[in-house]
């Protein structure tokens, strides 16, 4: 079915989830298959190139580790440079996901069946990758326990005072329950690929992780309601994880980042810039794989609504951010903005404002929202301009503090950079593993949204007799 | 089908779709069987209180451990800040409660998101390498199968008399699965 094709749904009426008259085996048929069959050359490419920024990536943390975090651009009075930034840009990358699974589930957004399942999965490998720069930025990596509550020969503990260690609880409990959320709605439909598979290990190894999943009703109660806790309680970590990360800002003096502003802004952008990226990743799946009848035009339209909102929201703040600096009469404050705006980092500011504020007003065209083209080259101007925005709250404050005696320009290296370039591979990496080995859309639910799974569905033939009750 | 004198572990009855199943588990249930299942690809909206079963305890787990696991954190907070080691930071008080929320909601989070999936696993008695049903050779309920299953340690249950009941409420195969 070709996007031109669908008209405008009739009102009153929801337009189908799913298209091309799926039956419960076409489905099981459809997203196994992907991760049933041979390899294509295309996957091989895109892992070789994606393998070797791995290796970029290991190349420069070794080279790290071995001499220090002099090799990056971090200086005095900019202490905290890239790193950081990627942090902050990839835990927000996740947090789309996060909503997607969760908020959305609590919702009973129905449309939510045929994207959950990788966006969940981006959320785990966005994660991953901010997880790696709090790790390796520390300088002396070898006390790098010292962040956790460990006994050690000092008899010191971690400062639970400290929005740094906040984070370090905030995303590592991020991780861990996305990943248990993630496993959970997988376990049925390892069962399906368990129950498909031909060779002696796939039985084995499927049978494995799938638990010995039978289906059985008494056991579909405590998962359901096991499943709706989890997202229950990762829907106050979709606002609380990045608003604690925005308090590492927030509840220092620097201006510019002392704002209380900060928390809500903060998940506003990581929800704008991480369906960005479930958009750029469902419009490549959906093409390559002929997903089509899955994520439908309707589910990229909805998401590219949910941008629009985000996205204005965070114009939102830039402009609020003025106004309080202008408002407070704090001279610094102001200053901060002025110089942010019209300073040295002028132009990352207004790549910032263009690519968040001015590029999703586009998606108020109904055509445009609906185009593949438009909002492939939008999600990724966005997540450019996502990065930006980081850039421009780590930096700016930094380089022109209080005292112009200590002012300076922040300039990245060549590790800087391959470290940020390096965790793309990782994430690319470990996106395509799943891809190949993991069923991309998640079955089961697909199942139970199709029409047919109704207890009181009436067949049009009017040969099943079924009594609504 | 193994003979009438092996050791079963009950009888397993196709349905051809989410609407009968859901007929059949009101009529299993009200012909007063107990140890019985309905097994579907996905779990099928109104099919708890169709084979009345009761709701899921598996909130009130996820509940205590949320309480365990936040105050467990927020014990540890107090005691590394105040008792253990008390350093004064920024001026604040040792025991500063307020700055030790968000760890404790953490903690919070990872007790009740562990009780759920832990508890979900211990009761439905997960993981495990195999199971009676798995005998069939036409068991495909992670595909498009639904299924009804009578076990065979009920107080009713009597080969033939479960067989033919199936077949009377619209099973379109039975099957009879040894243990």
């Amino acid at each position: 079915m070709s996007e031109t094709t669908e008209t405008y749904p009739t009102p009153g009426l929801e337009p189908p989830l799913i298209t091309g008259n799926q039956t419960f085996h076409t489905v099981s048929d459809k997203i196994c298959r992907i991760a049933e069959r041979k390899v294509t050359r295309l996957w091989y490419v895109a892992i070789s190139i994606s393998g070797a920024l791995t290796a970029l990536l290991v190349v420069s943390i070794v080279y790290l580790f071995f001499t220090g975090i002099g090799i990056w651009g971090v200086n005095n009075p900019v202490g905290w440079g890239f790193a950081i930034i990627n942090f902050v840009f990839w835990v927000g990358i996740g947090h789309a996901g996060t909503l997607i699974s969760a908020i959305l589930f609590l919702l009973r957004q129905r449309w939510r069946t045929s994207i959950n399942r990788f966006a969940e999965a981006m959320t785990l490998m966005a994660v991953t990758c901010a997880l790696i720069f709090p790790g390796i930025h520390v300088g002396r990596v070898w006390v790098v326990y010292f962040m956790f509550p460990v006994p050690n020969q000092m008899q010191v503990w971690p400062n639970f005072r400290s929005p740094l260690l906040w984070d370090v609880f905030a995303v590592g409990t991020y991780f861990l329950v996305s990943l248990l959320f993630w496993y959970t709605g997988l376990i049925p439909d390892l069962a399906t690929m368990r129950d498909r598979a031909k060779t002696k290990i796939r039985k084995f190894v499927l049978g494995l992780f799938a638990v010995g999943w039978r289906g059985s009703n008494r056991q579909w109660k405590h998962y359901e309601l096991a499943y709706l806790i989890l997202a229950g309680i990762s829907t106050p970590l979709v606002l609380s994880v990045h608003s604690v990360v925005s308090t590492d800002f927030a509840v220092s003096i620097l201006p510019g980042w002392h704002s209380t502003i900060f928390p809500p802004y903060f998940v506003a952008g990581a929800i704008f810039s991480g369906f960005a990226m479930v958009m750029t990743l469902a419009v490549i799946v959906r093409k390559i794989f002929r997903l089509e009848n899955f994520i439908t035009i309707r589910h990229l339209e909805t998401m590219n609504k949910i941008m629009l909102l985000t996205g204005m929201m965070v114009g939102y703040s830039y402009v609020i951010e003025f106004f309080m600096a202008w408002y407070s009469g704090n001279i610094y404050e102001a200053f901060t903005f002025i110089t942010r705006a019209t300073g040295p980092y002028a132009w990352a500011y207004w790549i910032m404002f263009c690519c968040n504020v001015i590029i999703p007003q586009i998606f108020w065209v109904r055509k445009w929202r609906r185009s593949i083209p438009v909002m492939f080259v939008a999600s990724i101007l966005i997540n450019v301009g996502m990065w930006f925005e980081r850039f421009v709250i780590v930096i700016t404050s930094l380089a022109n503090d209080f005292l112009p005696a200590s002012w300076a320009y922040y300039k990245p290296t060549f590790w800087d950079i391959s470290t940020l370039v390096g965790s793309f591979g990782l994430f690319f990496t470990l996106f395509l593993l799943f891809l190949r080995y993991i069923p991309l859309i998640a079955i089961a639910e697909v199942k139970g949204v199709l029409p047919q799974a109704d207890p009181h569905y009436h067949k049009t033939s009017g040969t099943e007799e079924t009594h609504a009750e | 089908m193994p003979n009438s004198g092996d050791k079963i572990y009950g009888i397993l009855a196709r349905f051809d779709g989410p609407q009968s199943l859901y007929h059949a588990a009101k009529k299993v249930r009200d012909a007063g069987y107990e140890k019985f299942d309905c097994h579907s690809p996905f779990p099928i909206h109104g099919m708890d209180e169709a084979m009345g079963l009761k709701r899921s305890p598996i909130g009130w787990i996820a509940g205590l451990l949320a309480i365990l696991g936040g105050g467990g954190f927020f014990a540890l907070q107090w005691w590394t800040s105040a008792v253990d080691y008390p350093l004064v930071i920024s001026g604040k008080p040792y025991f500063s409660f307020q700055a030790f929320v968000p760890i404790t909601f953490a903690g919070a989070v990872i007790g009740a998101a562990f009780a759920a999936v832990l508890g979900m696993l211990i009761i439905n008695q997960l993981p495990r390498l195999h199971h009676p049903l798995f005998n069939s050779d036409k068991f495909n309920v992670s595909d498009d199968g639904f299924f009804v299953s009578i076990e065979s340690d009920d107080r009713r249950f009597d080969r033939e008399k479960v067989i033919a009941f199936l077949k009377s409420i619209g099973a379109e195969e039975v099957e009879v699965i040894s243990q």
